[in-house]
């Protein structure tokens, strides 16, 4: 493995790519499969609003509407939000605890093609037939009696999703116990790594009930199982559990790395340490613990009982507490801070209001005597997008500014970056503020259009111009994207001259091995600690020696590219006069076990870059 | 030390599945993939609770009918043995005794086979005699997924097992294929203890009705 820089063929780097097991190379594919996920469910959304432009309208077919706002909540929540988040994940961790890679490598890549392929399969449903329909949460009752494969392609595709998500979390898991550099203690790790570490242990335990409960509607739509049949015994309420046992950690899941991201954005713009930091790390560790409490807040008007609803919304209001320590926190660390308004800082600031905005909504729904008035009305479409856009996608858009530079090794331009958040905020509560009064006003979600008369016209337009405004702001992006690309100008270790953690103290993008030495993390925010005590860098803790590299392989694309045939032959086999189903589905079991044996009886040691190498190479630094 | 490096009785340290970086990886994610292991089958005996019983028509067979103690005692006995047998192969792993580990570690399969054939009959005898399939209830649906999800775990445990066994027949013990002795090891317990709860909930259980 030279260090010298060659220019790569694009055979070369696509080979590259297919077989790397490197977590920086591995946060590019997710950045680049969830951001052309979070485009495709962009424009699902822009189809439900253009339909919803008028009463009336014929834009698209009742039934296509069930299949565009079914894909469009999957879509986003799985396929884009998700990897969107994994990939700074991927990106920044290792990089944050002093780490060379995470602890499983090859897992990682594994996570990664399982969750593409599982991607690719759902949104070949467009192609094949017809796109599931009954909704994300795709309850059993709809579910069952739903016509054609739309709902298989649903259970079979983010099972195999699901699993690279799961393999994921391990890893992070272990990677965050073992790996972490010397002097790096639980309480120095930066917030973005203590939220990746509880999302993970969320992951471990949310996403088990819902491959369960994908199992239950796979063995019932396609093997004549009766799960979910009330005439032969069935339940239905079975899948509502676990879907939302699931469901709700995984919100969760997708806003704690959000608040890790704000959390690291807060300090570094305010030239401040993050103020509470133990109790940021305490109210993290808490809202994980009850978001698994909490589940059936989703289905008060199931019919469980008072008792059980008393219980749930009690608990449900409880999360508002640690949720409050956090916001109290950011706004001290920016209290008496010299504050930046940089991009990332815009959004972070923004992000205050508007997540408290969905947070006030919670804790109303969360009440289970209101809930019954919003259940299944523009109320909770509003308030879930506060909080999954106004929380989650805020800090996505704030973490792709950010983090840019340290993934690339170019800085995306400030002032695109400024438009885009302000197109994309603007339009952000322009859709989604008025839907809060549309569903007080009696419009039901789910339903594809509405009668004239109603008082809902005005608003709907409005809504849906601000969802345009959006596009807008995704486009102005695309466009930065592009021109900072095409320009390609290199910048140092620390853009943005503030950074306080060990990520900033690599060259941008970092050398293959992360560190040459490893570093001596002497406190939290250990690069800003030696930054202050007039040091370039870190010390480092071992003398430079050789550094043992895992090997690149291409048997995590085989393992998940058998799944995906196998998902096929599962899907088609009870089809009239169908011959091929069953042998494709034992095929690719077979192709996904071979592949397994492979990598199991084949030695993997992996490779030592020598000492030599490390000395000789001056420029790619990775000092410490 | 190194992971290739040739082993003999007296280099080989007190813990050898936890010697290398790797190795401590290894054995902790494989106790977090317990971890999740744990939670998908206590959702799949949440499920069965929640169906036990539960047939369209009066005149089919309920849980107390079907079961019968003998043959799934038997089935009990034979996995916790292997379960045993599994740990003597340890204790001569730690102890770099390769051959006596590949024999326990023989028995150890034997005695899963035997277990699969035991429960394979056990599903034929419910089918034939009592019609009650997967497709015939929800209580059928719900009996042979958690059963089965066991008896698959079962399958892929004995083909992961053998597996390595044959891979390192020729080349013995050494820190690179120890930890994955050890993990297997870990799996087939797991097995086992989901093993014990089945013939609780399930068996037992069932038999009180």
């Amino acid at each position: 493995m030279s260090t010298i820089a060659q220019k790569k063929g694009f055979g070369a780097t696509l080979w590259d790519y297919l077989t790397t097991v490197d977590h920086k190379k591995i946060a590019h594919l997710y950045l680049i499969a969830g951001g052309f996920f979070f485009l495709v469910g962009g424009l699902e959304a822009l189809f439900i609003r253009i339909q919803l432009l008028k009463p009336n309208n014929d834009f698209v077919s009742a039934g296509f509407f069930n299949e565009i706002l079914t894909m469009h909540g999957t879509t986003m929540i799985f396929l884009a939000a998700m990897p969107l988040v994994f990939a700074f994940m991927n990106a920044i961790m290792p990089l944050q605890i002093g780490a060379r890679d995470v602890a499983f490598p090859f897992l990682n890549a594994l996570g990664f093609w399982l969750f593409l392929f599982g991607g690719i399969f759902l949104n070949l449903s467009w192609f094949m037939g017809g796109a599931p329909d009954a909704g994300w949460t795709s309850y059993a009752s709809l579910s069952i009696t739903s016509e054609g494969h739309g709902i298989d392609f649903y259970a079979l595709g983010l099972q195999i999703a699901g699993l690279g998500t799961l393999i994921g979390g391990i890893n992070f898991l272990v990677t965050i116990i073992n790996m972490r550099a010397p002097g790096m203690t639980y309480m120095r790790m930066p917030m973005f790594t203590w939220t990746t570490f509880i999302v993970s242990a969320l992951i471990l335990f949310a996403f088990p009930p819902l491959t369960v409960g994908l199992f239950l509607m796979t063995f019932d739509r396609m093997f004549g199982a009766n799960f979910f049949d009330a005439a032969m015994g069935g339940n239905t309420i079975i899948w509502e559990h676990f879907f939302w046992i699931f469901g709700h950690p995984e919100v969760y899941i997708l806003i704690l790395p959000a608040f890790g991201i704000f959390s690291e954005i807060f300090a570094i713009f305010s030239r401040k340490r993050l103020f509470g930091y133990s109790s940021m790390v305490f109210a993290t560790v808490l809202i994980g613990f009850l978001g698994f409490m909490v589940w059936a807040h989703h289905m008060f008007t199931t019919g469980l009982g008072p008792i059980a609803n008393s219980i749930f919304a009690v608990a449900t209001m409880a999360i508002a507490v640690p949720t409050g320590i956090k916001i109290f926190n950011w706004l001290f660390t920016m209290w008496g801070g010299s504050i930046r308004f940089t991009t990332p800082m815009l959004w972070a600031i923004a992000f205050i209001p508007s997540f408290i905005m969905g947070g006030v909504t919670g804790v109303m729904l969360g009440s289970a005597s209101q809930d019954y008035q919003y259940h299944d009305t523009y109320f909770v479409v509003a308030h879930f997008h506060y909080v999954i856009v106004g929380g989650v996608v805020f800090a996505l858009f704030a973490g792709a500014h950010l983090y840019w530079p340290k993934m690339f090794g170019t800085m995306l331009n400030e002032f695109l970056g400024k438009i885009t958040f302000v197109l994309f905020f603007v339009g952000f509560h322009m859709t989604f503020f008025i839907q809060h009064f549309l569903g007080l006003w009696g419009m039901p979600r789910r339903v594809f259009t509405y009668l004239p008369g109603q008082g809902f016209e005005t608003s709907n337009v409005i809504s849906s111009i601000g969802a345009f405004l959006m596009a807008a702001g995704v486009i102005v992006l695309l466009v930065n994207v592009v021109i900072t690309s095409v320009k390609n100008e290199k910048v140092g270790n620390d853009p943005w001259e503030d950074g306080r953690t060990l990520e900033w103290a690599l060259p941008s993008p970092p050398p293959y091995y992360n560190f040459k030495q490893l570093p001596l993390v002497r406190g939290l925010d250990a690069y800003w600690l030696e930054k202050m005590d007039g040091k370039k860098g870190m010390t480092p803790a071992e003398p430079i020696g050789d550094i043992h590299m895992p090997n690149n392989s291409f048997i995590p694309f085989t393992i998940s590219l058998g799944l995906f045939i196998a998902a096929f032959g599962a899907m088609f086999h009870g089809d009239e006069g169908n011959t091929w189903g069953v042998p494709v589905l034992i095929f690719g079991l077979l192709f996904t076990l071979g592949s397994m044996f492979v990598r199991s009886i084949k030695d993997d040691h992996g490779y030592h870059i020598p000492k030599k190498e490390l000395l000789d190479d001056k420029d790619l630094g990775g000092k410490a | 030390m190194h992971v290739e490096e040739k082993m003999t009785v007296e280099k080989w340290p007190a813990s050898p599945e936890k010697q290398t970086l790797e190795a401590k990886n290894k054995f902790l994610g494989f106790w977090f993939f317990l971890g999740g292991e744990t939670v998908l089958f206590a959702s799949l005996f949440a499920t069965y609770l929640a169906l036990k019983d539960s047939v369209p028509r009066s005149d089919m067979y309920l849980a107390k009918d079907l079961f019968e103690i003998p043959l799934v005692f038997v089935m009990t006995m034979i996995l916790l043995t292997s379960s045993l047998t599994s740990v003597y192969a340890m204790y001569h792993m730690k102890n770099f005794d390769f051959k006596k580990m590949q024999i326990w570690l023989g028995i150890t399969v034997v005695l899963g086979l035997c277990f699969l054939g035991l429960e394979i009959y056990e599903f034929n005898h419910y089918v034939h005699e009592f019609g009650h399939t997967f497709t015939s209830s929800a209580f059928g649906s719900a009996f042979y997924t958690l059963v089965g999800f066991h008896g698959a775990h079962v399958a892929f445990g004995l083909l992961w097992i053998t597996t390595l066994m044959i891979r390192n027949s020729k080349r013995g013990l050494n820190l690179y294929n120890a930890p994955k002795f050890y993990v297997a090891s870990l799996y087939w317990h797991f097995i086992d203890v989901v093993w014990v709860f089945i013939f609780t909930v399930v068996y037992l259980m069932g038999m009180v009705g």
